[in-house]
């Protein structure tokens, strides 16, 4: 697959599958946790917390994640990052299968994909002065101390930090805000193509927030970066992504183009999460919870589509029979309703909002 | 440690009026805090006394300590020449004391050492590893600590037998249980830290990791807590002494002049006190010591 004809200049020497191979496939990822219970701590039963997750990332775009919290979000980013094992499923870097003889090698993985994590108070080595943390990175990599230590200051340049003022600084003297900087600056320090975003702005104030997403798209283009990005919210997810997926118990409900999924969201389930949405306009705020209860427990999920606890369209065939991720184009839904041939009795027809 | 290294040469920097008040560096601000702790830096200067007297005892010591005189036995403190008296078999007390401090500095600093070196390593083992190793290390540990500190040390040298490198054994292994702990809670607490999971993302080795993430977050409470232990183990080797399993007759040790001279408590009552208060107050004097450091080592308060 790698043709590589490179005609265009400008490519990437690093792309080795062309414009066209996406940044990332992932394929059936499973992860089950076990539980242990009893004295001799023996398996009482597993948490199935990513269950056969399917999609691909394109180069440059953004994809972004959302669900409940619980719903496998976090775990699919371990997961990716090989922080993790999987249980089963297959990862595919730019044409390279990940952990397999002849593919890509875990370190360099790691080189082209990092993570920035959510918490960003743990994130950083409280006994190391911030260009240290990010300086790390490239030590590893055999970069000599003053290489890394030049780069670390570059980068916190970059990600909008004077590095003559901040760089001999502790972690515990910077703000919420800016020790987020520091971690995507740590997670730039490996010039990788692709981000892990794993909440990285959902514990941020909203103003605070909002200059960082401006660094996030700023650095994209700068870099040239690819984003996996995983929230809770909605309306960050809407305004930086391209493309979104939407989770639920442990697996891929609904993906699409942004534009698509939020004006015309197909799954019950992304229906009632847009719904729950907090209105700008105090008019138009919601009475009603859209969806209520909590999600049901993955230890013993519901058979069939695991959403139909939930759901007001539920029948029968939702009990026996797991929907299918499927649709015409780029917008792709698991559900029976979305499929005329599975029996549903609003199969065929078109989404009810 | 290559922090403790660059925060030596970095001191004085930060001393140096007008310099930023942000730039410096965690050991900077640890010696920053420490200049305002007057109690702290009067004990400190207290054991640097006392660990300058042992020292330089051979030169301080105005008589041969194992020396001793039948005429002037058990005279009381300024009698001619002997300027605290004079013990049992009319030994210089003062010479004794210089001497004494040697091996009581000793058996108080060295298995305080050994013990935070060896128990360190098992503990950020036992934390980092977890599952199996930990439960390995932390359950043999669990059974040295099933008895109680004192009768584990007298046992262990009593079937060693006396002198002072046995003594020296028996304390470290008391110790190691206690601070292996200490550095195992606080490395299985770094170890569940993002930092630690973004350095696996990066692509670093264990080693490293624990080299460069895990150690500069351990050796902060293993060291304050080591620092407590020092007097401890003064108090505990002097009890050895005193039971006559430490050190053995003529050396000159605090606790083995204190066991010498209880018999004679009601002829010269303030020369015998002598051994107990210098264990009193050296003890003491490390006890704030240690409470002080810790006030300046928890940075984030």
């Amino acid at each position: 697959m790698s043709t590589n004809l490179s005609l265009a200049p400008q490519t990437d020497p690093r792309d080795r599958g062309g414009r066209h191979q996406p940044m990332l496939i992932v394929r059936n990822l499973k992860k089950y946790f076990p539980i242990r219970g009893g004295t001799l701590q023996r398996k009482v039963g597993h948490v199935q917390a990513v269950d056969g997750v399917s999609f691909s990332v394109r180069k440059g775009e953004t994809l972004g994640v959302v669900g409940e919290s619980g719903c496998g979000k976090s775990t699919v980013a371990r997961l990716i990052m090989n922080l993790i094992p999987r249980d089963s499923g297959e990862l595919i870097f730019d044409g390279d299968p990940v952990g397999l003889e002849q593919g890509i090698s875990l370190r360099d993985l790691r080189r082209n994909m990092q993570m920035v994590f959510q918490d960003s108070y743990s994130s950083l080595n409280p006994r190391l002065p911030i260009q240290d943390s990010i300086a790390y990175g490239p030590r590893v990599h055999g970069a000599s101390r003053t290489d890394a230590k030049k780069m670390a200051r570059d980068l916190l340049d970059k990600v909008g930090l004077r590095p003559e003022l901040y760089g001999a600084r502790y972690p515990h003297e910077l703000s919420g805000g800016q020790k987020q900087r520091v971690n995507i600056a740590r997670a730039l320090a490996l010039s990788p193509r692709m981000l892990i975003l794993d909440e990285a702005v959902s514990a941020l104030d909203k103003s605070v927030e909002a200059h960082v997403l401006n660094l996030l798209g700023y650095l994209k283009r700068h870099f040239d970066l690819t984003y996996l990005f995983i929230s809770h919210d909605l309306s960050v997810v809407q305004y930086i992504s391209d493309r979104v997926l939407v989770m639920y118990l442990g697996q891929v409900v609904e993906i699409g183009p942004v534009d698509s999924i939020y004006d015309r969201p197909r799954h019950p389930y992304s229906q009632a999460l847009l719904e729950s949405r907090l209105a700008m306009d105090p008019g138009e705020r919601i009475e009603e919870a859209p969806i209520t209860g909590e999600p049901p427990n993955p230890i013993n999920p519901p058979s069939g589509c695991r959403f139909r606890t939930r759901c007001p369209f539920a029948e029968t065939i939702c009990e026996r029979a797991v929907p299918q991720l499927s649709g015409e184009g780029v917008h792709q839904v698991a559900c029976h309703m979305a499929d005329s041939s599975s029996g549903h009795t609003k199969a065929g027809m078109t989404a009810v909002h | 440690m290559s922090n403790i290294a660059a925060s030596a040469s970095t001191l004085p920097s930060v001393t140096v009026a007008g310099a930023p008040p942000t730039v410096r560096g965690y050991w900077g601000t640890v010696a920053y805090r420490l200049r305002y702790d007057r109690v702290t830096l009067f004990f400190l200067a207290i054991i640097a006394l006392i660990v300058l007297a042992a020292v330089f005892a051979p030169l301080l010591a105005p008589f041969d300590p194992t020396k001793s005189s039948m005429l002037y036995r058990l005279k009381p403190i300024g009698f001619k020449a002997f300027q605290l008296g004079t013990d049992e078999l009319g030994r210089d007390m003062l010479s004794r004391l210089l001497w004494g401090g040697r091996t009581s500095l000793m058996m108080g600093l060295g298995p305080v050492v050994f013990a935070t070196t060896i128990g360190g390593f098992l503990g950020v083992i036992a934390g980092f590893m977890g599952g199996k190793v930990n439960m390995a290390i932390m359950r043999t540990m669990d059974v040295f600590y099933a008895f109680p500190s004192v009768l584990l040390a007298v046992a262990i040298s009593g079937t060693l037998g006396g002198g002072l490198r046995n003594g020296l054994l028996a304390l470290t292994l008391v110790f190691i249980p206690s601070i292996c702990r200490v550095a195992e809670s606080a490395t299985t607490q770094v170890r569940n830290l993002d930092f630690v999971e973004a350095a696996r993302a990066s692509g670093a080795s264990t080693l490293s990791i624990i080299m460069h993430h895990v150690l500069g977050n351990v050796l902060a409470p293993v060291f304050i807590y080591a620092s407590s232990l020092i007097a401890v183990s003064i108090l505990l080797a002097s009890g050895l002494s005193f039971l006559g399993l430490g050190v053995s007759p003529p050396t000159p040790d605090w606790g083995l002049m204190l066991s010498t001279l209880r018999s004679a408590i009601y002829v010269q009552p303030m020369v015998c006190a002598l051994p107990g208060v210098m264990i009193f107050i050296t003890s003491l004097s490390f006890n704030l010591v240690s409470d002080g450091l810790r006030r300046a080592m928890d940075v984030k308060a």
